[in-house]
């Protein structure tokens, strides 16, 4: 039972470890743009290193899938979703925005 | 380790629950799937917001109608409302007691209607701006991307109603533990869409 115990307070630690990493992720970002000033390109870049971050300590804590598990499937079909929304998502954006440079 | 092997994402139930930790790996994957199959769904709708960011026609953009505080407070709640489920998630993995378990759940699901009446504020803010579906590409876009999170809350605010009365009539049957577990992963994939709207629509508007 004390196993049991210590197992709880390691999945605890990684919930809270979870929470402590998202908090920071997302209070940057909104600082950036509340006071910082930045240019929008730069703040631009940093919110979307930020919220990458972030959704991978999502993954990682709040989800459980990392790269150690033996389950290895549930990764692949994420990265294969990803791979479907580059094409179809990061396609639409270029085209449309294509488009929209020549239609100006 | 003693969890045995992990089967499915999520939180693993472990040994310890040995029947539902059996049943769980194919309904638990077969619910990810769809999860997956919701992801491309999402990143389309922004795809579509995206391209029409440019489209306002000269009615309100996003510098006229999003309030960074608003966007803000709805984040932190729904990040709390992820990790009380998480809190749900160990009380039912390390059986702290049907009571910890439905306590977690009501306050998850408790967070989930204060994040829904927050946006639903907004809206209506947006609203009385003059700023409909209907006024602009940007808008249409929007009320496409935003509300679609907001009825999957809503959505998932009835089923953890469902499951809760459930654990109270059946008890944590493993049909009702797997249906907690892929219930999880609903909650927590909403978080993670979440992250990628107060970024790219409320940050990224505002930036």
């Amino acid at each position: 039972m004390s196993d049991r115990e210590t197992e709880y307070r390691r999945e605890l630690r990684s919930y809270l470890t979870g929470l402590a990493l998202a908090l920071i992720l997302t209070l940057i970002p909104f600082g950036v743009v509340a006071w910082a000033g930045w240019s929008t390109g730069a703040a631009l870049w940093l919110i979307a290193a930020f919220a990458l971050a972030q959704i991978v300590v999502h993954f990682r804590f709040f989800l459980h899938i990392d790269l150690s598990q033996q389950k290895r499937e549930d990764l692949q079909l994420i990265l294969f979703t990803v791979l479907l929304l580059a094409i179809m998502a990061a396609g639409t954006i270029w085209i449309m925005a294509n488009l929209y440079t020549r239609m100006m | 380790m003693a969890q045995g092997t992990i089967k499915h994402p999520g939180i693993n139930l472990g040994t310890h629950h040995r029947h539902a930790h059996d049943k769980a790996e194919t309904v638990v994957f077969g619910f990810w799937v769809f999860l997956m199959s919701d992801l491309i769904i999402f990143g389309l709708m922004f795809a579509n917001y995206i391209t029409q960011l440019p489209g306002t026609a000269g009615g309100p953009g996003p510098k006229d109608l999003f309030t960074l505080g608003s966007a803000f407070t709805q984040t932190m709640i729904l990040l709390a409302s992820s990790v009380t489920f998480g809190m749900a998630s160990l009380a039912l993995k390390y059986e702290r007691g049907k009571g910890a378990l439905l306590g977690w759940l009501a306050v998850t699901l408790l967070l989930g209607a204060i994040f829904l009446g927050l946006e639903l504020r907004d809206f209506s803010d947006m609203f009385s701006k003059g700023a409909y579906p209907s006024r602009s590409g940007f808008l249409s876009g929007f009320f496409g991307l935003v509300p679609l999170h907001g009825l999957h809350v809503t959505s998932g605010i009835i089923w953890g109603l469902v499951l809760m009365m459930q654990i109270v009539t059946l008890g944590l049957t493993t049909p009702v533990k797997t249906r907690l577990l892929r219930f999880g992963l609903f909650w927590h994939f909403l978080d993670v869409v979440w992250i990628g709207i107060f970024s790219v629509v409320y940050l990224g508007g505002l930036a």
